[in-house]
Formats: C-alpha cells, sequence, structure tokens
C-alpha cells in the first residue's frame, strides 16, 4: 500500500511525513477526543516491505529519542510495513540485534516518558521487524488487508519437516501458522482491526491506548493462545496451571 | 571442569546458582506442554524446554530461567514464552536482587510460529518492566545453539551479557542468509566466518557482551557475581542518557566499520595487536590483548 494514500485517510488534518529510503517520519494532526482540539503527533515508520538493517533501525530510534527530548509526552504512531530484518552478513557482523533491540529499548523509554505508543500494520509485518515496533506498542492495529507472520509456510515446512500441504491445512483451523491479521487478532498481538474511517480509528487509539501488557490475556480471551495467560498467572500465584 | 556448553539447562542451573538452591516453579511433574505440538507430530516436553524458579547466587536471592538446548534448539514457544514472562512478571512481586536468563535459542519455534513471536515480545517487555523495577537482568550465552532471533534481542535488552567464546550471539542465522542470499553472502559451512561473526570475542570487542569467560560452568558462575557487583553500582532501568549513549556508540560502529567486509578488519582498525591470532588465543590472553581496544561500557 502507498504510504501517502494511508497517510491522507489517517490524517484528514494534515501530515507533515517525508520518506528517505523507506523511513517514515514526521508529524500529523489528530483530532481530540470528543470535540477536543487537534493534537499533534509523532509518526515514524517503514515502507516499501523495508528490510530492517542496522541503518533503518538507528533513524527509527533516532526518530523515537528526539520525539521524548523535544516533545514530552506527545503521542507516537508506528507504521509498520517490513519484510523482516535484512539478512546480509554486514548486518550480523555490526550486531543488528544490537540496533533492534536499540530501538525496541527506545520506544519502551518513551512509553514511561508519558508517550502513547500505537502501532499500524498497513501493509506486511514479519518476525524481527515486527518485534521491535509494533509489537513494543501499548497496542498494535492492522488493516484487514494487512499480512503478519514469522515466515512463509514453504520455508516454514522445509524447516519444520513437517509437509506443506499439511500446514496449510493445519492453518485453516489454527490461527498460529497462518498469516494474516484475524489471526494475531485472536492470540492477542492486535487490539482490533480497523476497517472504515482510518481517521476516526487512530484518534480513539492514541485517545485509548492501554497501560501494561494484556496480549497474553486478550488471547486467552479470545481463544487464540489458551495456555499463555494461565502459565503465566500459575508462576506469579505459585500455584498450578488452570486449564479449564 | 565442567563444561558449559555440554551442561543441560537443569545442570547449568545447579552448577551456577547455589549448590542446590534452585526451587523450579511449574517444574515437569505437571507436565504442562506445548498445545501445538501433537498436531504435527512433534515430540514434547513436559517443561516445554525452559526451567524457571527462584535460588541464591552467592547467598543472594535471585530469579533464573534456563533454555534446554536439546528441546527443539530451545525456540520458545507459547509455553516456553509464558514461562518465562511469568518468572519476570513475579520478580515484580518478589523483588529478587537479580535475575538470570540462561538462554540459548533458535528465538521464535517455527513450529508454533505466530504464537510464538508475541511470546517473544511478551519476555522482552517482562525483561524491561524489571529493570524499570530496579532490578538488573544478566543474561548468559554459552550453549550450542547461540542465542538467536528475537531472542538476541531480549539478551540485548538486559543489563549485562555475559558469554563465552564458544557462544555465539546474533540475529539471524548463517544458513538462513545464505539460503536467501547465497553462499557468497554468507558461507553457513564456514565455521571460523560464522565464529567470527558471531561469536563471544567478535561480540566483546565491539561492546555487545559485558563478560568473556572460558567454557566452565564455575567461570560463568563467577562472572555472574562479579558482574551482578558490578551493576549494583548503578541503575537497572532505562534512562534518555543511557540510551543516548548507545545510540552514540551504535552510529559510531556503522561509521568506522560499516564498510568493512570481515570482522578480522575490525578487530585490526580498533588496534588490536597481531588480530589474525584471535582465535586461536585462550581468555585470559584475549582479555589483556582486547582491554585497551575494545569499545562499550563494561
Amino acid at each position: 500500500m502507498d504510504w501517502t494514500t494511508l497517510a491522507d485517510a489517517l490524517f484528514p488534518l494534515g501530515h507533515r511525513i517525508t520518506e528517505h529510503a523507506q523511513f517514515l517520519s514526521g508529524t500529523a494532526d489528530v483530532a481530540g477526543p470528543d470535540g477536543a482540539p487537534a493534537a499533534t503527533i509523532a509518526v515514524i515508520g517503514t515502507t516499501g516491505h523495508a528490510p530492517i538493517g542496522v541503518e533503518i533501525a538507528l533513524a527509527q530510534a533516532r526518530a523515537v529519542l528526539d520525539t521524548v527530548r523535544a516533545h514530552p509526552r506527545r503521542a507516537i504512531l508506528l507504521l509498520v510495513d517490513t519484510q523482516g530484518q535484512r539478512l546480509r552478513h554486514r548486518d550480523e557482523m555490526l550486531g543488528i540485534n544490537s540496533y533492534m533491540a536499540h530501538l525496541g529499548k527506545c520506544v519502551d523509554l518513551a512509553r514511561r516518558n508519558g508517550h502513547a505508543i500505537v502501532g499500524l500494520v498497513y501493509d506486511q509485518a514479519l518476525s524481527g521487524g515486527f518485534i521491535t515496533s509494533g509489537l513494543m506498542a501499548d497496542a498494535c492495529y492492522a488493516l484487514p488487508a494487512a499480512t503478519i507472520r514469522v515466515m512463509g509456510l514453504p520455508a516454514m515446512a522445509r524447516i519444520t519437516k513437517v509437509p506443506e500441504d499439511v500446514l496449510t491445512e493445519l492453518a485453516k483451523s489454527n490461527p498460529v501458522f497462518a498469516p494474516g491479521p484475524e489471526n494475531y487478532l485472536r492470540m492477542g498481538g492486535l487490539q482490533a482491526i480497523w476497517d472504515g474511517d482510518l481517521a476516526q480509528h487512530v484518534a480513539q487509539a492514541l485517545h485509548a491506548a492501554p497501560s501494561g501488557d494484556a496480549r497474553a490475556a486478550l488471547g486467552w480471551q479470545r481463544g487464540g493462545r489458551k495456555l499463555a495467560q494461565p502459565v503465566i498467572d500459575a508462576i506469579a500465584g505459585d500455584g498450578h496451571v488452570q486449564t479449564a | 571442569m565442567r563444561s558449559y556448553l555440554e551442561s543441560t539447562a537443569r545442570e547449568r542451573l545447579q552448577h551456577v546458582l547455589d549448590a542446590g538452591s534452585f526451587e523450579e516453579f511449574i517444574g515437569p511433574a505437571q507436565r504442562i506442554v506445548s498445545p501445538h505440538l501433537a498436531q504435527l507430530n512433534a515430540p514434547v516436553a513436559f517443561d516445554d524446554g525452559v526451567a524457571v524458579g527462584r535460588a541464591t547466587l552467592d547467598g543472594q536471592p535471585v530469579f533464573a530461567a534456563a533454555q534446554e538446548g536439546g528441546f527443539m534448539g530451545g525456540a520458545v514457544g507459547e509455553v516456553h514464552g509464558a514461562k518465562l514472562t511469568g518468572l519476570l512478571r513475579r520478580a515484580l512481586a518478589e523483588r529478587p536482587a537479580a535475575v538470570l536468563l540462561l538462554l540459548e535459542t533458535g528465538g521464535v519455534r517455527l513450529h508454533e510460529a505466530n504464537a510464538g513471536l508475541i511470546a517473544v515480545s511478551e519476555v522482552m517487555r517482562a525483561v524491561l518492566d524489571v529493570r524499570e523495577a530496579g532490578i538488573p537482568v544478566l543474561v548468559l550465552v554459552g550453549g550450542s545453539n547461540g542465542a538467536f532471533g528475537g531472542m538476541g534481542i531480549v539478551a540485548r535488552c538486559a543489563n549485562a551479557i555475559v558469554m563465552s567464546e564458544e557462544a555465539r550471539l546474533a540475529m539471524s542465522g548463517p544458513e538462513v542468509i545464505e539460503t536467501a542470499n547465497g553462499v557468497e553472502e554468507f558461507d553457513s559451512r564456514d565455521r571460523a566466518l560464522v565464529w567470527r561473526t558471531t561469536g563471544g570475542k567478535h561480540r566483546y570487542l565491539l561492546g555487545d557482551c559485558q563478560a568473556i569467560v572460558p567454557d566452565t560452568v564455575a567461570a560463568f558462575r563467577a562472572a555472574a557475581i562479579a558482574t551482578l557487583a558490578a551493576l549494583g553500582a548503578g541503575p537497572a532501568a532505562l534512562s534518555v542518557d543511557a540510551l543516548e549513549r548507545e545510540h552514540a556508540m551504535l552510529a559510531e560502529r556503522i561509521a568506522r566499520f560499516g564498510a568493512m567486509r570481515d570482522p578480522l578488519e575490525i578487530w585490526r582498525a580498533l588496534g588490536v595487536p597481531a588480530p589474525e591470532r584471535v582465535p586461536l588465543l585462550e581468555i585470559d590472553a584475549f582479555i589483556a590483548a582486547a582491554a585497551a581496544h575494545r569499545l562499550g561500557e563494561s
């Protein structure tokens, strides 16, 4: 999806987002809740199915840190379109996991400094590119046509040695295998899928960003992850796992 | 001397922590297994490949987790990840002196891919919650599967990492990179190159791990005690200043080394004497040779 089309739909009041080598940054105006004045938010993300290498991870971290330093409590929208971490020897040599962790820590710091953080998967989200962006937000959303996955079923079949047709069949009934936002919704990884008026969705999401990580509880309520929350509860309470 | 690399997760816990002190939370007797593996006819483990609990280390109360590389490469599935997250959340209430994560993992378990990805992200946020509460998190890496994928990111969210020279810490495995971009991009069978790129000595020189030890459980224990003592002097939580320093370090790394093709060139640029001999050095000699040249904060 073309990011400018998306930005126009999200921000009818105006935006100042620019692209530099698949890196998106800028600001936008978002209506306040219940007729309150519009607020300026920070917009940070990637486009064109960007592979996340060391440079673009660092650029996103810089934008987050700058927002924290210059604009206390300004809300941040993370726009996600990535094919995952860049698969190059150079990135590994330079320690790409450190760059991605740095980005994740900067987002976490912003959250703790009172910035509402909302993620939006507007096109594609894959593994390492997703885990330090949208999945670090207070709440992550997706458009209905978004693709979210760890890797494609053919590659998964090779590595797990499970035949692809078996995986394809299982993916129909089990959200752990199939790409697609509805599976991540059921597992609690997404707060909601946005249909209709995107401007209204983003305004509401920024206003109502949840505090704390309730994804395992959501996954349990929605039936997509039936054991994560009971296991967490059992350990936190030193009891036994209640699966009933 | 007992090898850390060759020990199981439970042996590591037994010998790194004070003898007999480890008390496991929801141990294997409860038989909480992965809900996703059976339909793939894949084997399950009664602990889903990770042991979590509390113990003492040098008399101090700590929480600890150890991933078992022998079960699916230590990969993180729904239950495995929830055990780590549960441990970290319990630490917020019980306030141990530290949390130790003995990582050995390929990252997300592909057999339960989507659940594993969210689980790793929950672990990442829980680690940062523990740090925010003022409790340091220490990662040990020394198993044959290394620490890869999302867990390689989690490792760098901790306060400090201790590695052996045999340990590997990275994001994508060499085989994945070779499959995606060809053998000329990264020859996964060139073990020396793989080691130079992801191994403990390179990470230590770059400043991505804070201590490097020989491959013995006793050495990991001693380093864990010493590193926690050193961490006790500073804040455990993230801060703008600390992240700005990290940012500057990572930006400078690209500027200085971004055009280089092989870690050997980086070691030479750092001024490490006889860089081609680095792989041959015993740990004590290596630490001495690296002392004046390594980057990062220790």
